[in-house]
Order: structure tokens, then C-alpha cells, then sequence
């Protein structure tokens, strides 16, 4: 069994769909934060066979959480202080992203215009589609779908 | 700049309700039976016209419409004599059009940039054609023409015929009409120029609006009330072999008219190329020219009620 040591203040994110660790942790850009964070692959999961575990010592304030949710609204994330988990933090898919995924329509104005925003709207819940905002292609990426 | 109770952008036919459509149209048809009462009403108010790619009937229809309620026209109508040359933003254009004018037209090629305009303009902005996307002025036109003529905007059968894929008229005109009641829709196309699954799912499917989907314009016409012609368009493509092969798919001929009822009215957004024969033009169903004659009342009238220029009064 692997130890990886508790966390005085951060989160930990659980139940993270095995090999999305990465991914998450690119997208959350934990790279540019100086704090310790491990990366867990292929823990041994009862509910999920397998599954990827990120801990991140932290402020909580800190992280977006709504890339989280976006990637995969089934991750648990526990939120951690003094050591302890304080709070478990239920995710949604957040109605609108910015600069998390590109949009890929070689004739929307995001692909010219200099310094705007890359946003995509939750346009359907339920089956959980997002636009972009400017010209309205639906996002066909893998992150969550 | 004139002062607003309510800044209000229009990027897509649905940004307004089906009873403000209404008053619009009631009001372009009062600007058309009563053009002195207007005659007016915007002096010294001027309209920018941002036109990043070339553009006759929409340009000028705006600009006519600006003119025949006594305001100015300021602008550019291609991106090649614009800032755009030197590497001017949208965002930048539209705030310096903004200490100029009080209301402004956008035509450009990248889908989404009149939007990116309105997130910091401070004066009304007006989508007009943002590449294949959006041409809410046209669908106004296009309302105006079908009411006019039909005098009804529900309980029809409306054929839609050719670039069903790229072009932004049909899209925006499917998402207006089905709004009303009785709607049917009957989408002619080649297999490579379907309308969108997009549209099917999130438009039609939806709304509860029949529709079905053919390839030959013969079998629609006998059952149509209004047949909506469409060119395809070469700026769309991005191989040239394939516009090639598409663009004389579909001809509507005085041969094929003969198949439709006497109040079956053809609409088309223009320019057309082949795709409607010019013999078809002495034909009384023939409403395309009719549209270019409302499509400038409606401008009219949207830029009437974004200026709030009704509420003076």
C-alpha cells in the first residue's frame, strides 16, 4: 500500500475516472502553483475498480473548481483544514467556462480576435453540451464526455 | 451619442420575442404606408455601418433605412479599408465607432465577432451576417414578407431549398417560424447539404415543428406555401471541387413553377446566381424583390425601436 502523507489545508479529489489525473491537473494548472500535490493513478477502487486521486496542499480559495466539475461532475472533492476534511464540496457542470477548451471552428472570431476569452455555455444540462459562446459550435472534446 | 434607457444588442432573430416581431412589423408596414411621419425622426443621429466583407442589399438597405428617417451614415464596407488592415480588434473598432455614432450594423466573416462587439459597445449593435452563422435582419425581412403576403404567420408549409448546411438565413428563418403555430417544413437539399443535426435537435425536435426531408424540388412544390430558394455559396466551401459539384443542383424554372399553387410566393435571400431562372422573375409568386422592399421598413423599424425613438413621442 502506497502512503501518501495528510494535508494540513487543500482538497483532495476523489473518485477521478482512472488516467484523468493528468488531465485535471493541467486544466486546474497546478503546474504554475508552488504547493505540494500528489498525483495518485490506479488506486484501487471498490465502487470503481480503478480511479485517480489528486491531493493538493493549498489554500482553498485558490483552485476553480468549476474546471472540475466541467472535466467530470462525479468527482468527490473533500475539502481540507487543520488536517481535517471540513466540507465535501457536491460538483455541478458549471454553466459557463472560460479559458478551459478552445474553440475549434476555424470561422469563429475567437480564432482572430486578440486577447478575448475563450467561453463556452452550458446549453443543455441534461445532455450536457456546451456552445461557445460566440458562435454557438458544440464542444466535441473528450474531457468529460 | 443619443442617451438609452436600455442599451440593447440584436445578434440573433430569437434575441427578440415573438410579440415584439410583431410590433415590428406592425410599425415597418406604418413606416411604409406613412414615410413622412418618420421622415425625422433620426436627425442627427448617424448609423455606423462595420462591414468586414463585401455586402449590396444589407448595406444598403441599412443605410436606406438611417436615411429615410433624416439620420447620417458613417463606416466602412470592406475589411481591407478598415483598421482591420493594421490589425484592429473588433473590440477596439466598435468603441471607437461608439464616440461617432449612435447605432451601428456589423457584417463580418468570423462567426461571433458582432457579439464580441456588443460585450463592449456603447451604443446598439446589429448583427448583420456573421459568416455562417446569424442574419437576424434577414429573418425580419423574411417575416415581413411571408405576413404581408400570405397575411398570416402560422398554418403554413414552408419549403426550404438548397444550401440548407451553411446557410445562416435558413437556420435563423427555421428557429423564428417555429415559434409559431401550425408550422410544417419541408427541407430540400443534396444528401451533402442537410440541414445541421444541430438544428433538428435543438430547433425543430423541440419546438414539435413536422418537417421532413427531400432531395427533389418537384415532389415539394405541389404542397408548398411559401418556397424559400437558397444559393449556395462559395465563400462557405472550402474546397473548390465541392461548390463546383453543388452549386446548379437545384434551378426553379417556369416548368417547376407550373407544379405550384397560385399563392405559393418564392423568397430568396439574394444575390441569386442560377439557382432561380430570371424568367421566374415576371411571375406574380416571385417575392424576392418584394423581400429587399420590407427587408429595409424592417431595419427601419429595429433601429427605430432600439434608438427608443418611440418612447419621445
Amino acid at each position: 500500500m502506497l502512503n501518501v502523507g495528510a494535508i494540513e489545508e487543500g482538497f483532495v479529489l476523489d473518485h477521478i475516472k482512472a488516467g484523468k489525473a493528468m488531465t485535471i491537473y493541467k486544466d486546474l494548472k497546478l503546474d504554475q502553483l508552488d504547493c505540494t500535490v500528489a498525483i495518485i493513478k490506479n488506486a484501487k477502487s471498490s465502487k470503481m475498480g480503478k480511479k485517480d486521486i489528486l491531493k493538493v496542499e493549498c489554500p482553498i480559495d485558490q483552485l476553480n473548481m468549476d474546471v472540475v466539475g466541467f472535466i467530470d461532475h462525479n468527482i468527490t472533492v473533500n475539502i481540507i483544514k487543520n488536517s481535517r476534511i471540513i466540507a465535501k464540496k457536491k460538483l455541478e457542470l458549471p454553466k459557463e467556462i472560460r479559458n478551459v477548451i478552445r474553440c475549434r471552428n476555424p470561422r469563429c472570431i475567437t480564432s482572430i480576435e486578440q486577447g478575448l476569452d475563450q467561453v463556452f455555455v452550458l446549453t443543455d444540462p441534461e445532455k450536457e453540451i456546451y456552445r461557445c459562446k460566440y458562435c454557438e459550435e458544440k464542444y466535441h472534446g473528450t474531457h468529460n464526455k | 451619442m443619443r442617451k438609452l434607457k436600455h442599451l440593447r444588442h440584436i445578434m440573433s432573430p430569437l434575441d427578440l420575442t415573438v410579440e415584439e416581431m410583431d410590433k415590428l412589423m406592425d410599425l415597418a408596414a406604418d413606416m411604409e404606408v406613412n414615410p413622412k411621419k418618420y421622415a425625422h425622426v433620426c436627425d442627427g443621429l448617424k448609423l455606423a455601418t462595420l462591414f468586414y466583407e463585401p455586402s449590396t442589399r444589407t448595406r444598403m438597405s441599412f443605410e436606406s433605412a438611417m436615411l429615410n428617417m433624416g439620420g447620417s451614415i458613417i463606416g466602412f464596407h470592406s475589411a481591407s479599408s478598415s483598421s482591420a488592415t493594421k490589425g484592429e480588434s473588433v473590440a477596439d473598432t466598435i468603441r471607437v465607432a461608439g464616440c461617432f455614432a449612435d447605432i451601428c450594423a456589423m457584417r463580418h466573416p468570423k462567426e461571433g465577432a458582432p457579439m464580441v462587439a456588443a460585450e463592449v459597445s456603447p451604443i446598439p449593435v446589429i448583427n448583420a451576417g456573421d459568416g455562417g452563422h446569424q442574419h437576424p435582419t434577414q429573418t425580419l425581412a423574411d417575416l415581413m414578407t411571408i405576413r404581408t403576403l400570405k397575411g398570416r404567420l402560422n398554418n403554413l408549409t414552408v419549403g426550404i431549398c438548397g444550401d440548407l448546411k451553411f446557410g445562416r438565413t435558413v437556420h435563423s428563418l427555421i428557429s423564428a417560424l417555429v415559434r409559431y403555430t401550425g408550422i410544417r417544413f419541408i427541407l430540400i437539399s443534396p444528401e451533402e447539404l442537410r440541414i445541421p443535426s444541430y438544428v433538428k435537435e435543438e430547433v425543430l425536435n423541440p419546438a414539435g415543428t413536422p418537417y421532413e426531408e427531400v432531395i427533389r424540388l418537384e415532389d415539394a412544390i405541389p404542397k408548398l406555401d411559401i418556397l424559400y430558394m437558397t444559393r449556395v455559396q462559395k465563400e462557405r466551401f472550402f474546397n473548390e471541387d465541392d461548390y463546383v459539384r453543388m452549386k446548379d443542383f437545384y434551378i426553379l424554372d417556369e416548368e417547376k413553377m407550373k407544379l405550384g399553387g397560385p399563392e405559393m410566393y418564392v423568397l430568396h435571400p439574394l444575390p441569386r446566381v442560377n439557382e432561380i431562372s430570371v424568367n421566374v422573375d415576371k411571375d406574380p409568386r416571385a417575392a424576392y424583390f418584394k423581400q429587399v422592399h420590407y427587408g429595409m421598413y424592417m431595419r427601419e423599424a429595429l433601429m427605430y425601436t432600439l434608438l427608443e425613438l418611440g418612447e419621445d413621442q
